[in-house]
C-alpha cells in the first residue's frame, strides 16, 4: 500500500536512505511511540479499563431488571449483564480510538507533527502508524476484557476466536482511522471530543450494544445502516460461539458481519489517507 | 558564489561532486511562489546555495520567510517554481528529496513525554535509519551534548536551549546534505545558541553540509556566508554580509529620543541630512559618523535626546536602506 521507495537516480550515493522504503520503519516507530506514551500515563491505562467496567456494572445492574433479551426467542435467555458485556468491550475500543487519535491534534499544537511531516515518510505511512498504534492499544484492552468475560457468564472455551478477534481488530482499525480523519480535520481537542461524542455514542447505542435489534420500523432501518451494528453482531457471535441464543443478533452470518466491518475499516482508512494528503 | 562553493567543499564530499569547480549548487530555487487566497506570501523566490555554504533569508515577520521555509521543507506545496538538488530537479514533496534534508522548525518538535534517547531513536526511524547505524550515532550525539546522565529523562524537563540542541542532534543523525533552520535563535539562551552554531559549523566543515537559515535578527544573519534580503515575499538583494553592507556608504548614526519624527524633521532642516525613522530611532547615513554626532547633539536642548551613536552599518541598516522598513517591525 505504501511505496515510499527512493528512486536510485535522485538518492545520493552513500546516503543511508538510498533505495529503501521508509514506510515499515516509520509505521513501527509511530506504533512504538504510541505504546510508550500510553503506558507512561497510568491514568490513561486505569481510566480506559475502569470507565467501561463501571459503566457495565452500573448500567447492567440498573437496567437488568427491565430487559429480557433473548427471552422472546424462547429457550435460553441471557442476563442483561451478559448481554451488555460485548457492548462494553466495543465501547472500550471506541474510547481508546478516540483517545489515541486525539494526540494527532496535540502533536500538531506541540510541534511534533511537523517533524513527522518533514520526514521522508509518506502520508499513508503516517496514517497507518497512528492507526495501528491505536489498534494495538485497543486490542490489548480488549484482550484483558475478554479474559474477564467469565465474570459476565461467558465461557472462554466456547468463544469463536476468529470471529471475535476479527470483529474487534477490524473495528479498532475502522474507529481509529475514523478518529484520525476527524483529528486531522478538527483543530481543537474540545471540538474533537464534542464531535466524536455526538457522532459515535449514538452509533454505539444504535448498534445493539444496549438493547436488542428492533423488528421493523425506523429504528430497525437506522440500526441496519449503522456499521457498529455489524461489529456488535460479530462480537456477540464470537463471545457466544456455537451457543448463540436465537434472535440475539441481526444479520445473516458472522462472515457477512465481518465483511461489512472490513469494508467500513477500509473506507475509514482511505478517508484518513485522503484527508491527510490534502492538508498540511 | 562559485568561489564559496569551491572553498567550502571538503575532500570528504569530493567523491559526491566529481569536480567541485563545476559542481552544481546544492540547492537551486527558481521562482518559488505561494499564495494564500488573494495574498501572495512568496512571489518568485529564487536563489542558489553552494555545497558547504550557509545561506540566510533575512527579513521581518510577514516577509515570507516561514512560507519559504515550509516550501523548502516540502511540508507545503508551492503554487509555482522549481527546486533542484545537486543539479537534479526534485519535487519538494517527494520522500527522496526530504530524505536528504534536516529540518529544524522554529517551534520545538520533540515529543516531551519521551526521553532524549527515545526522541533521537524516533527521529532516526522516521528517516529509515537501521538501528545498527543509528545507535552509535545517538550515543555519540548524547556524549557531545554532555547528556549522558539525563539521556533517559523526559525531554519535558529540559530547558529550551537543551531541547533545541536535541533537535539539532536529531536532524544530524541521518547525515543530511542540506539543513533548514527556521529562526534558530528564538527562545534559546546565548550559550546554547553558540554551541548549536559550533555543532553546525563542525558538520559543515566535516561533511560539506549546506545550511539555509531564516531569521529576522541581523546578528544571526552575520553568521551566514551569503544572505538574501526578503521583503514582501520578494528578494530585494543577495550577497555576502560585506557586499550588502557596502550598499550603505560610510557609517550609520542612530538618534534616539521621544517623538522621533520631530527629531528627523529638525535634523533634515538644519543639517540637510535625510534620516529615516526605523523601530523608533532616527537613522542617518553619513560617510563619517563621528563628525555628525556632535552636530546632532548641538541641535537640541539638553535632555531632548536619549542617545546618539555611530556605528558600522548592520544588516538591519542595509535592509532599512533598501526597503525603508525595520527588521523588527
Amino acid at each position: 500500500m505504501t511505496t515510499a521507495v527512493v528512486p536510485e537516480a535522485v538518492a545520493a550515493p552513500g546516503s543511508a536512505a538510498r533505495g529503501r522504503s521508509f514506510a515499515p520503519s516509520v509505521v513501527k516507530a509511530l506504533v512504538g511511540r504510541d505504546l510508550r506514551r500510553f503506558f507512561r500515563q497510568p491514568s490513561r491505562v486505569v481510566g480506559s479499563f475502569a470507565q467501561p467496567l463501571i459503566l457495565w456494572l452500573v448500567l447492567g445492574a440498573g437496567l437488568g431488571g427491565s430487559f429480557q433479551p433473548g427471552a422472546n426467542a424462547g429457550g435460553s435467555s441471557v442476563s442483561y449483564l451478559q448481554y451488555f458485556y460485548p457492548g462494553v468491550v466495543v465501547l472500550t475500543m471506541l474510547f481508546t480510538a478516540i483517545f489515541s487519535t486525539i494526540s494527532v491534534i496535540e502533536d500538531r499544537h506541540h510541534g511534533f507533527l511537523q517533524a513527522v511531516l518533514a520526514a521522508p515518510a509518506t502520508r499513508t505511512a503516517l496514517v497507518l502508524g497512528k492507526t495501528l498504534g491505536g489498534v494495538t492499544i485497543a486490542v490489548l484492552q480488549a484482550a484483558v476484557l475478554i479474559a474477564l468475560a467469565p465474570l459476565a457468564g461467558f465461557s472462554l472455551a466456547a468463544i469463536d476466536w476468529p470471529v471475535l478477534l476479527g470483529a474487534l481488530v477490524l473495528a479498532a482499525v475502522g474507529f481509529t482511522a475514523l478518529g484520525f480523519a476527524m483529528a486531522w480535520w478538527i483543530d481543537s481537542t474540545q471540538g474533537y471530543h464534542a464531535v466524536m461524542m455526538v457522532a459515535l455514542i449514538p452509533l454505539w447505542m444504535l448498534s445493539g450494544a444496549m438493547f436488542p435489534p428492533a423488528a421493523g420500523g425506523v429504528m430497525s432501518a437506522l440500526m441496519a445502516a449503522d456499521p457498529m451494528t455489524y461489529v456488535m453482531s460479530a462480537a456477540r457471535r464470537g463471545f457466544h460461539g456455537a451457543g448463540l441464543p436465537a434472535g440475539l443478533v441481526p444479520g445473516a452470518s458472522g462472515a457477512v458481519d465481518l465483511a461489512i466491518v472490513a469494508a467500513f475499516a477500509l473506507v475509514a482508512v482511505a478517508a484518513a489517507v485522503a484527508l491527510c494528503r490534502r492538508r498540511a | 558564489m562559485t568561489a564559496a562553493a569551491t572553498e567550502a567543499t571538503p575532500a570528504g564530499r569530493a567523491s559526491r561532486a566529481a569536480s567541485s569547480a563545476t559542481a552544481p549548487p546544492r540547492l537551486r530555487a527558481s521562482g518559488l511562489t505561494r499564495r494564500f487566497g488573494a495574498r501572495v506570501a512568496l512571489d518568485g523566490l529564487s536563489f542558489e546555495v553552494a555545497p558547504g555554504e550557509v545561506f540566510g533569508l533575512l527579513g521581518p515577520n510577514g516577509a515570507g520567510k516561514t512560507t519559504a521555509f515550509r516550501l523548502l521543507s516540502g511540508v507545503l506545496p508551492p503554487d509555482a517554481g522549481t527546486l533542484s538538488l545537486d543539479g537534479r530537479e526534485v519535487s519538494p514533496a517527494s520522500p527522496a528529496y526530504r530524505a536528504r534534508l534536516g529540518v529544524v522548525f522554529q517551534d520545538p518538535s520533540l515529543d516531551l513525554k519521551l526521553t532524549a534517547r527515545e526522541n533521537l531513536r524516533l527521529g532516526a526511524a522516521l528517516y529509515g535509519l537501521p538501528r545498527a547505524v543509528s545507535e552509535p550515532r545517538i550515543a555519540e550525539a548524547l556524549r557531545v551534548m554532555d547528556l549522558g546522565a539525563r539521556a533517559d529523562e523526559a525531554t519535558g524537563k529540559y530547558s529550551g536551549g537543551m531541547r533545541r540542541r536535541i533537535e539539532i542532534a536529531r536532524v544530524l543523525l541521518h547525515d543530511p546534505d542540506l539543513i533548514l533552520l527556521d529562526e534558530p535563535g528564538r527562545g534559546v539562551d546565548p550559550d546554547a545558541l553558540r554551541r548549536i552554531w559550533d555543532e553546525l559549523a563542525a558538520r559543515k566543515a566535516a561533511r560539506g553540509t549546506s545550511l539555509i537559515v531564516t531569521t529576522h535578527q541581523p546578528e544571526e544573519a552575520e553568521r551566514c556566508d551569503r544572505i538574501a534580503l526578503l521583503d514582501g515575499g520578494r528578494v530585494t538583494a543577495t550577497g555576502t554580509p560585506d557586499e550588502l553592507r557596502a550598499r550603505v556608504s560610510g557609517d550609520v548614526v542612530r538618534v534616539r529620543g521621544d517623538r522621533p519624527e520631530e527629531l528627523a524633521e529638525t535634523i533634515r532642516a538644519r543639517l540637510g541630512l535625510a534620516g529615516a525613522v526605523l523601530d523608533g530611532d532616527v537613522v542617518l547615513e553619513a560617510p563619517r559618523g563621528h563628525e555628525v554626532v556632535p552636530r546632532v547633539v548641538e541641535l537640541f536642548p539638553p535632555g531632548r535626546l536619549a542617545s546618539v551613536a555611530t556605528s558600522r552599518p548592520t544588516l538591519a541598516d542595509v535592509f532599512a536602506k533598501l526597503t525603508g522598513k525595520g527588521l523588527s517591525s
